[in-house]
């Protein structure tokens, strides 16, 4: 269209910060809701109204109440607050999220890395076994490795980051790709900069807004697969409160002791929506190439 | 044409090889003891020995690969640690259903995904479209077993409209299997019967396995669509005075229909692996099912057998999206 | 006397931008009988596009807003038609043609297809695109349009039309391309075609073959058309009249010789000096200094001023009024030049 001249180019940037800001009003709401989730993360334990519970207590004479103002989300079959069990539920979620993402991350990097950078048979080699890794249903692949490692929140985390790691390699080798090809690393390289240094300096910090996008969407999921293999028995054992085992717990309860079930499927619902809409947000500011 | 099925069907040989090779190394390289938990707690160490060598597990990991590949050139998957059964009879039991319910789930998903993904990229800021925007994020966010729960709570133990899982009710004979779904069985042997009944157990599970590629489809078909109501042909179109149904439908659904088409392929490899909490929670006896109780009980070659099979479909499945793709968009055929 | 086939008056037109709101049409000024090839002409960004575009009535609004303007097509006024029935017009009345040949066809549908779908929405409206008086059955109404769109396609040199209808828009050169587009906008029989830069894309001989066809098509159906261009040396070889642009306004029009010949307006003047002839010494090729004016704050007066060298203080006191300047030509300057051009 038209060439109109621009009037101020200071009090544009601001302007078009302010814009995006507007039109990323949901991602604002995300991040408060992924701030309150943090906030259980860390001071869970110390927030709920009975620690005791969540330290293993029980209370078998108050077993099974339904939601009331001292209980509001109802008691367990061992008498537990289902409130405090979740709000302490949280660190191991996001916790184990956050590991899940960073490790699979960190993988993905290395070899998306070296495979774009290096290219050849290396670059083949290392791309077909990604392929091949993802075409492994991703949750059959971590249940196989959690079985096998064995129960713990190390095992758990270890054996989703195994399976985790095959979409930032192709999408770590596709901006090496790109950025090999950009002008200033050609310039790098005449000025006799070697790989490594090129790698790390150049082409390395292009990736990272693609990565860290990836990564707030990414931990929704994370968050959902924890709680899936704690769903199906695998993972963090009691009495240590995860979400999926207790909402697993819960399903042995109903339709009588229903609410048994609410808070853990709410907390789980309440901290992948926040993720996914912060990340969705992040992805229209950070990396507008991305948008879809 | 068919060079090129050919070709991409070639590629399946080294699929299957790498696949069997990395399950292979996280069944017994991985630190573990499925033989002392097929023999039991109270088995002796000649009868765990005994189980070993009757398995091959006291060979050289490299040895019994050999032994399994040659197996699968015959058609034959491994047996059973746990069960004795052998795997390949228990995976054509099982395949079927998980096929059922992810052809359900998808057929749901595209079905409203689609139109939907359309329609809001017609209301384009407006409330309409802001609100199934954050819906969208919202489906995707829920978790597929959370939501299978409320739903049993909801229509199976409060309003006893719908069975609580399962695919049949012990007591009704499934119908002469012909293609493996009952549901398309019941129907080709004309017992109406049978087929609403499994009809009312398949609801639950697609619903709930359906939300989130519903939501990915939706917003992939919204974004294409908004990109293709953008293109040159699309002004030509209208300064031609097309009907606007026409120009709807013949011009930027199809355009925007063969972009989203990925996104359906990969997802419905995705599914596939995606089943195993909705079975769970559904007691659906499918793949899903089937491997999650090997896995518990460390017995691999089911596990291995799932993994080959969900991976052979996943890459067949892309397959056919390619072609379908070509079927669609004229430029790529063939490609 | 008859109204004229198409007489635009006053049209202005604003545009929503991120910098506040643009004046993109000025009071445009223009009136096409059938028959005539009008050249509208202009830099980048002057309007003519935007102008061609209004015709149809297919800029949106938002972003686009017509503060004023009457455009009527042979005494029918345009502008305040219900959606429905312009569309009724575009196709059948009002052929278009765009710039790239490559963008402009939807690439999963074959040509035929498309043709017959322009045919059979023109044919809704008016049977006669059929050959017809009356509308037969859907089945009829369909082999009646394929056979219109078969004839269409030889008429525009596509050789082998009956094969090439089952052939996709990829498969055809862009010339091809530009053909069957032209196939397109002619099949409802407008009265009216607007050629939006319809040979820029394209190669210099294909572009003369294109022009020659569009010149055919004129002669052959009495229409009127509006060739948007910015290339001059098309507008000498193929139009009847010229109406230059700048910034929002035609500045001078008039039939083809008198304008290019004459030109009176300084931008014009301008225009044909930055046009390399054979004439033209080494060195003596002058380009236009400065650029298009801000439109959000457009100068006052003439909006040509600031970049013209004969601009004096009334310049700036009000938008010059078009005054006669030779035979059908006029041009909307204070201080038009009277000495011919290459002096």
């Amino acid at each position: 269209m038209t060439d109109v001249p621009v009037s101020a180019p200071r009090n544009e940037g601001l302007a078009r910060m302010l814009y995006r800001f507007r039109q990323s009003r949901l991602s604002m709401i995300g991040a408060v809701m992924v701030a309150l989730v943090l906030l259980f993360a860390v001071f869970g334990p110390v927030l709920a109204p009975y620690p005791e519970h969540v330290a293993g207590g029980v209370d078998t004479a108050a077993r099974f109440q339904p939601p009331s103002p001292a209980h509001p989300f109802g008691t367990n079959e061992l008498g537990q607050d289902v409130l405090s069990l979740t709000m302490a539920g949280t660190t191991v979620s996001v916790l184990a999220g956050f590991g899940v993402v960073l490790i699979g991350a960190v993988i993905g990097t290395v070899v998306g890395a070296v495979a774009g950078y290096v290219g050849g048979w290396t670059d083949e080699v290392l791309m077909r076994f990604t392929d091949l890794t993802l075409t492994i249903p991703g949750l059959i692949l971590a249940m196989a490795i959690a079985a096998a490692l064995g129960p713990g929140f190390q095992n758990m985390v270890l054996a989703i980051s195994l399976s985790w790691w095959p979409g930032y390699a192709r999408l770590v080798r596709g901006e090496v790709l790109a950025a090999r090809e950009e002008v200033y690393v050609t310039a790098a390289r005449a000025t006799g900069a070697g790989p490594g240094r090129i790698l790390f300096r150049h082409v390395l910090p292009n990736c990272v807004s693609p990565i860290i996008v990836k990564m707030s969407l990414d931990m929704g999921f994370a968050i959902l697969t924890v709680a899936g293999l704690g769903f199906i028995g695998i993972g963090v054992r009691p009495p240590t409160p995860e979400w999926g085992t207790l909402l697993s717990n819960a399903r042995s309860y109903m339709p009588d002791y229903w609410w048994t079930a609410m808070a853990p499927g709410a907390a789980m619902f309440v901290a992948v929506f926040g993720f996914n809409l912060l990340g969705d947000g992040l992805r229209d500011i950070l990396d507008p190439k991305g948008r879809r | 044409m068919i060079r090129f099925i050919l070709r991409r069907l070639l590629l399946l040989i080294p699929v299957i090889i790498g696949l069997t090779m990395i399950m292979f190394a996280i069944a017994r390289l991985l630190p573990g003891d499925p033989v002392g938990l097929a023999a039991g707690p109270n088995a002796t160490a000649a009868e765990r020995a005994a189980l070993a060598t009757e398995f091959g597990l006291d060979r050289p990991v490299w040895e019994q690969y050999a032994t399994y590949v040659g197996g699968l050139a015959h058609g034959d998957f491994g047996t059973s640690l746990l069960t004795r059964r052998p795997v390949g009879a228990d995976l054509a039991a099982y395949l079927p259903a998980t096929l059922e319910l992810v052809f359900a789930a998808m057929f749901i998903a595209v079905a409203l995904g689609i139109p939907l993904g359309l329609l809001t990229a017609l209301w384009r800021n407006r409330w309409p479209d802001y609100v199934s925007q954050v819906l969208a994020i919202g489906a995707i966010s829920m978790p597929r077993f959370f939501l299978g729960l409320l739903l049993q709570l909801c229509f199976a133990m409060w309003l006893m409209w719908l069975p609580l899982g399962g695919r049949l009710p012990i007591i009704v004979f499934p119908p002469q299997p012909i293609t493996g779904f009952i549901t398309l069985d019941a129907l080709l042997t004309g017992d109406w019967q049978v087929f609403t009944t499994a009809l009312r157990h398949l609801i639950m599970p697609a619903v709930a396995l359906s939300l989130s590629p519903l939501a990915t489809i939706m917003r992939m078909m919204r974004a294409s669509t908004i990109e293709v109501m953008g293109q040159d042909y699309v002004m030509t179109a209208r300064a031609l005075g097309l009907p606007r149904h026409k120009i709807l439908g013949r011009v930027i659904a199809r355009n925007a229909v063969s972009a989203t088409l990925t996104v359906i392929g990969l997802y419905f490899g995705w599914l596939l692996g995606g089943t195993v909490l909705v079975e769970t929670v559904f007691d659906w006896p499918g793949l899903g099912l089937y491997a999650t109780k090997a896995i518990l009980s460390q017995d691999m070659m089911p596990v291995i057998g799932v993994a080959l099979v969900i991976g052979l479909i996943f890459v067949l499945a892309n397959l056919v999206i390619d072609l379908a793709y070509g079927l669609i968009n004229p430029k790529v055929r063939y490609a | 006397m008859t109204a004229p086939l198409l007489e635009i008056r006053d049209l202005h037109l604003t545009m929503r931008s991120f910098h506040g709101e643009a004046h993109v049409l000025n009071g445009v000024e223009l009136t096409v009988e059938r028959g005539q090839i009008w050249g509208l002409v202009g830099e980048s960004g002057c309007g003519k596009s935007l102008t061609g575009l209004s015709i149809s009535r297919l800029v949106s609004t938002p972003p686009g807003r017509y503060p004023s303007g009457s455009i009527r097509l042979e005494g029918q006024e345009l502008t305040a038609l219900p959606p429905r029935a312009m569309q009724a017009l575009r196709g059948k009345r009002i052929g278009m043609i765009f710039q790239d040949p490559t963008t402009n066809l939807n690439p999963t549908a074959r040509i035929g297809t498309q043709l017959v779908d322009v045919a059979l929405a023109a044919a809704a409206h008016d049977p006669r695109v059929l050959g017809r008086d009356r509308a037969p059955g859907p089945f009829a109404r369909k082999a009646a349009a394929r056979k219109v769109a078969v004839e269409m396609l030889a008429r525009v040199g596509i050789p082998d039309p009956e094969a090439r209808m089952l052939s996709y828009p990829h498969e055809f050169s862009g010339g091809m391309r530009q053909r069957v587009l032209i196939a397109m906008a002619l099949i409802g029989r407008p009265e009216l075609l607007i050629a939006d830069e319809p040979t820029t894309a394209l190669d210099v001989s294909v572009q003369a073959q294109i022009l020659k066809l569009l010149k055919g098509m004129v002669s052959d159906h009495d229409i009127g058309v509006i060739l948007i261009t910015h290339n001059l040396g098309v507008v000498s070889e193929t139009c009847t009249h010229v109406a230059v642009m700048y910034a929002g306004n035609v500045v001078e029009r008039g039939p083809v010789g008198e304008v290019l010949g004459r030109p009176r307006h300084p931008y014009t003047r301008a225009l044909m000096a930055a046009i390399p002839t054979r004439g033209t010494a080494r060195g003596a090729l002058k380009g236009l200094e400065g650029t298009v004016p801000d439109l959000v704050r457009p100068p006052p007066g003439c909006r040509f001023a600031p970049r013209c060298a004969r601009a004096t203080a009334d310049c700036a006191a009000g938008l010059p009024a078009m005054r006669a300047a030779g035979a059908g030509h006029e041009v909307a300057c204070l201080h038009p030049i009277e000495e011919p051009a290459d002096a």
